[in-house]
């Protein structure tokens, strides 16, 4: 009786954050840059552009022009094309290695916070120190041990991000387990794994998916980073991080080099954070 | 308005607050140096701090003869076993305890059996050394060794004071006591190297810089913007891209000289299971990669056309560059011709790189020239030190690597093709070359010696070990007010004559 | 009160054991023999061998583990490969510069954030607020090393107004110290004057819709007072010990911008010995930076707990 109430009562409200997300202009905006993004991306090998990877030794580093909208890089290649498909390689880190973070860090934090004593204080321990070493330097050193490429950078982002998940899901686990619907399915004798499937997962589900928009954010910014000292992407294939390496070198002769990958990166980080505030507001109960 | 009168202020102020001194001398480095010990050191850029710090037994020339230094002269006997120096009596240490024979015995002796000593391989041909006389040494050679002149002018000819390496041990390396026309005053890791003149040096009126600061600063950008602020009186190792603009700039000067060393790309042909494809074993497979490569485009493509194309372990420039085989251009038929000959239509290759934009940029343009050929190149980005290891653990098909260079050609080919040698990571394995090689380092005389690297050097181009690319040009860029500064092909900066007017 | 500061403390020794064991292992991991980077360009056998004897480098990981451990134990953080300086001077030398910046970056993050904060709460959905989330939006989207990048080109090689690298310590030379850290400061300010901004205005909100504040409004004080007086000082504390946190996430944020504009502090110490393979710097490094993140957590902690009157009533 009371389990049938408790699982209908996140449905009700689930539809009523869906409104409130919609009457979100700011979050909406942010959905249009991303899909924008995504869409460029999941298009770029069948969109009439030239190809990434073909150099052209007469046009170097040219400047934005009707035939290059965006100009040309360092060995002659279309910065356009280049541009739409680094955004793969964004896009893929962001997600990627959220989900990497997502399926380890919410076992970890459902676990601790659901069974408490030895394993909580084990996993919360592990959890702190972690925390307390830097994301970045974190993610540098996995990357420089699993070798410069997008797959491992994906891999270092995402098990540094995993402390975050574990952290975020223990929390909400220890506020419902005491809730009156989880005593109730335990006195009935429902198994642990069920307990937590059925009545507790989906609790965490909303500050998660929340946590999840903002972090891919914060993961596409760490792509940018180590593709931009080196342990990303690698060449020939685009990334912006790595775009704006080489860029670097050519501040003075090709500013335009340096601007785009930039201003890309900051537009979809931008989506993604309007994205994730909206959600956070339209899940959360108290301004009701 | 009011904020730019506000920093325009600021800067006057930091303009006169640098005025106190001088005679300073700002130089901006691309990295910064490793151990300050000669005896330790191991990277380029702290030879070019040692330069002014450290004197040495032998310096050279601009066009890379051996001219005295602390040594006033030498000889050898006629067996070549023996070489006998005249010191000059005048020198001192940075602690004022004078620089004697027995001093440069001591010297010897710490760089050959320091255990922390990187200058040991360097040495191995000299059996003994001995003060003859206050001012002469004496060294005994196990067997005739033509480079060791070259090796008296790097660092194992620079000479520490021994009291200050007995007292310090290997603290040394943080206080280091030479006999430069420099003293060290301090140094803070990754931020400056500051060196003031040593009054009683006995060439100390030639030089007219009071303080010496050297200022690791790594990307090429930024160490411009602070030459053209004024922050730098000059820089080293300026980027190719940024020479026009250099050139162009009424307020700077531009400086160059074709480098001793070369880039280009080891090729595994003996070193473990990797070895095994066309590329290592059919020397036609490495030639026709070598034949696909446009080197004068990729030094306009890459380098701004400032470097030098080259298909020697010496550049065009130097006098053991052997004529008979210049640098070919881009024969893409001849390519496919001999990879038919070998059996090959298309294979991968995977070449690793130094993790750098400049390395990354060229291998990119070297992936697109090849794949006509028929190489489909992947490229292996890898940081210097996981880069070595594969290395020498025959890990990698092939490497993008470079040397630095020595003064005498045996240093840029002896230890990289010879069977035994300790830089031989290629494995490549050749008696006939071996032979030659060691033949050459017995010989004294420079056109019998050149005789016998034309002869190595047409072996080498048939088997292609190593596919040399290019050679660096060591490029400097200076405030217009620097003055007597000249360019060398060791890319060191030398301050004799230097004034900051 | 005292037993839950020694609890809290307590809790922290396990937290740094596992650091340490962390700390340790990624250096282990990372590929490379720092033998061969030693060694040089020469790479002569003998002395190769001889590095690894020296360093140890050939004893067994847990061997290599504790030894380490102990040495740090007694304040002895190792040798630099790369230059043979203690590793506990380099830390000593580039701490202040990093710590400088860091209080730079976190003065104008204050200057910035926290008035925005208020104001925007105060003018709740009006254009201002509106402007304002905006703005701090953008501060936490723009990746700091392109604003960097960006600000070298406009600044320093186009105008030529500031330095574009450089460090001089402030007791050395004021203005000249300034001058080469107002960009990378306000660089690495940016994300953080928009966290605090962020904060503020929600926790300004809640307060200004708390009861005591109605009344206040109800007993006919002026605005001013019941925003500044009542309202920011109730919302000043989760603000404080937020603001503990985010210093600490400062100086891990400082190993972009420091790279970008060649500083020579922790963050540059820590990127350029991991790819010198400098094992002794990153180990210290990272320790140092670990260590103080947990110390900031433990005051932050302890300073909500003595700020806040209802939590020292329950405890």
């Amino acid at each position: 009786m009371s389990a049938t109430s408790a699982i209908a009562l996140p449905t009700r409200s689930r539809s009523r954050a869906w409104k409130k997300l919609r009457a979100n202009r700011a979050a909406l905006v942010g959905a249009v840059v991303v899909i924008t993004f995504v869409l460029l991306a999941v298009l770029a090998p069948i969109l009439p552009i030239a190809d990434p990877a073909t150099t052209d030794w007469g046009k170097i580093r040219l400047a934005p022009s009707a035939e290059h909208w965006l100009g040309t890089d360092e060995i002659g290649r279309d910065l356009f094309s280049r541009m739409v498909w680094g955004a793969r390689a964004s896009l893929l880190a962001g997600v990627v290695s959220v989900l990497i973070a997502v399926v380890i860090g919410v076992p970890f934090g459902l676990v601790a916070g659901y069974f408490g004593g030895w394993t909580d204080s084990i996993i919360a321990r592990a959890t702190d120190a972690l925390l307390a070493m830097p994301f970045l330097i974190l993610a540098i050193a996995l990357a420089a041990f699993l070798g410069p490429s997008l797959t491992n950078a994906m891999i270092a982002i995402g098990l540094s991000a995993v402390p975050i998940f574990i952290r975020l899901t223990r929390g909400q686990v220890l506020s419902v387990k005491t809730e009156d619907y989880v005593e109730g399915a335990r006195a009935i004798g429902l198994g642990n794994l069920a307990i937590m499937a059925v009545y507790i997962l989906p609790n965490v589900i909303p500050p998660i998916l929340v946590q999840a928009t903002l972090t891919v954010a914060t993961a596409i910014i760490a792509e940018a980073s180590l593709s931009f000292l080196g342990l990303g992407q690698q060449p020939p294939s685009p990334s912006w991080g790595s775009m704006l390496n080489t860029a670097k070198n050519f501040l003075s002769q090709a500013p335009w080099m340096a601007i785009w990958p930039g201003a890309a990166i900051f537009l979809v980080v931008m989506g993604f954070n309007l994205m994730g505030d909206g959600l956070r507001d339209a899940l959360d109960p108290r301004e009701h | 308005m009011t904020t730019r009168k506000l920093f325009a202020t600021l800067l006057a102020s930091a303009a006169m607050a640098g005025s106190a001194y001088a005679a300073d001398l700002r130089i901006g480095l691309q990295e910064d140096p490793d151990v300050l010990d000669p005896d330790q050191a191991r990277t380029f850029v702290g030879r070019i701090v040692f330069e002014s710090l450290c004197d040495k037994l032998i310096n050279i020339s601009p066009d890379q003869q051996f001219i005295p230094e602390l040594a006033t002269e030498w000889s050898w006997s006629d067996d070549g076993l023996t070489l006998t120096m005249q010191l000059r009596d005048d020198a001192v240490f940075h602690d004022g305890t004078p620089l004697n024979a027995e001093a440069v015995v001591a010297n010897i002796d710490r760089s050959k059996n320091l255990p922390e000593s990187r200058r040991r391989s360097e040495l191995t041909s000299v059996e003994s050394v001995e003060a003859t006389g206050e001012f002469e040494v004496t060294f005994t050679l196990a067997n005739p060794d033509a480079t060791l002149l070259a090796q008296l002018s790097d660092r194992s000819g620079m000479m520490l004071s021994p009291a200050a390496a007995d007292a310090q041990g290997l603290g040394l390396a943080t206080n280091p006591v030479c006999s430069g026309p420099y003293r060290f005053v301090e140094r803070i890791d990754q931020d400056r190297i500051v060196l003031e003149k040593f009054a009683e040096h006995y060439n100390a009126d030639d030089y007219h810089i009071d303080r010496v600061i050297y200022l690791p600063i790594p990307d090429t950008t930024v160490r411009l913007a602070n030459l053209r602020s004024g922050d730098l009186h000059m820089l080293e190792r300026l980027a190719p891209s940024d020479a026009a603009g250099v050139q162009s700039d009424g307020s700077l000067q531009f400086v160059s000289a074709v480098s001793q060393g070369y880039q280009g790309v080891t090729v595994n042909v003996n070193n473990g299971e990797r070895a095994n494809n066309p590329f290592g074993q059919d020397a036609r497979v490495r030639k026709a990669f070598s034949l696909a490569l446009d080197r004068e485009a990729i030094n306009q493509v890459v380098f701004e056309g400032v470097y030098a194309p080259g298909n020697q372990h010496v550049p065009p420039t130097s006098p053991w560059y052997d004529d008979s085989h210049p640098v070919e251009g881009r024969d893409i038929a001849a390519a496919r011709a001999l990879m038919e000959d070998a059996g090959v239509d298309r294979m991968p290759l995977e070449i690793q790189a130094a993790n750098n934009p400049v390395q990354l940029q060229l291998m990119q343009v070297i992936q697109s020239m090849v794949a006509e050929a028929g190489f489909d190149v992947s490229i292996r980005a890898t940081e210097f030190a996981s880069m070595l290891q594969a290395q020498t653990a025959g890990d990698y098909e092939g490497s993008q690597v470079g040397w630095s260079g020595r003064t005498d050609p045996d240093g840029n080919l002896h230890a990289f093709v010879t069977c035994e040698g300790g830089l031989n990571d290629s494995r490549f394995c050749s008696e006939e070359v071996d032979r030659l090689l060691n033949a050459a380092r017995e010989v004294n005389d420079m056109d019998e010696r050149r005789a016998i690297y034309a002869e190595a050097q047409a072996i080498l181009m048939e088997e292609m070990p190593i596919i040399y690319l290019y050679h660096q040009t060591w490029l400097w860029a200076l405030r217009n007010n620097v003055t007597g500064f000249e360019g060398y092909p060791d890319g060191m900066i030398r301050l004799a004559g230097v004034r900051v007017e | 009160m005292l037993s839950y500061i020694l609890r809290r403390i307590l809790i922290a020794i396990p937290t740094l054991l596992l650091v340490s064991v962390f700390v340790f292992m990624l250096q282990k991991l990372l590929p490379g023999d720092p033998a061969l980077v030693m060694a040089g360009e020469e790479r002569d056998p003998e002395v190769l061998a001889y590095l690894r004897e020296q360093y140890r480098l050939n004893d067994p990981l847990i061997v290599q583990y504790f030894h380490w451990l102990w040495n740090v134990l007694q304040g002895d953080l190792g040798m630099s490969l790369r230059t043979q300086h203690p590793v506990t001077k380099l830390i000593a030398d580039k701490l202040p510069v990093t710590i400088q910046l860091a209080v730079m970056a976190m003065f104008f993050a204050f200057l910035v954030g926290i008035p925005a904060g208020i104001i925007s709460a105060v003018r709740k959905g009006t254009l201002i607020d509106y402007i304002a989330n905006f703005i701090a939006l953008s501060g936490l989207s723009i990746p700091n090393f392109w604003l960097g990048i960006l600000l070298i080109l406009l600044v320093s090689v186009n105008l030529g107004w500031l330095p574009a690298s450089g460090y001089e310590p402030f007791w050395r030379d004021p203005v000249r110290s300034l001058e080469t850290m107002i960009m990378p400061a306000f660089v690495l300010g940016t994300a953080l004057a928009a966290t605090l901004m962020r904060h503020t205005r929600s926790a300004m909100l809640g307060v200004l819709q708390s009861d005591y504040v109605r009344t206040a409004r109800a007993k006919g004080l002026r605005e001013k007072v019941v925003i500044l007086k009542h309202s920011f000082r109730n919302a000043v504390l989760p603000i404080v010990t937020l603001s503990a946190l985010l210093f600490g996430e400062l100086l891990a944020g400082a190993v972009l911008t420091e790279q970008i504009f060649t500083i020579p502090g922790f963050g540059k110490l820590i990127v350029d010995a991991v790819f010198n393979r400098d094992y002794a710097v990153v180990q210290g490094v990272v320790l140092c930076v670990a260590v103080g993140f947990i110390l900031m957590n433990l005051i932050a902690d302890v300073l909500y707990v003595l700020l806040n009157p209802r939590m020292r009533q329950t405890l």
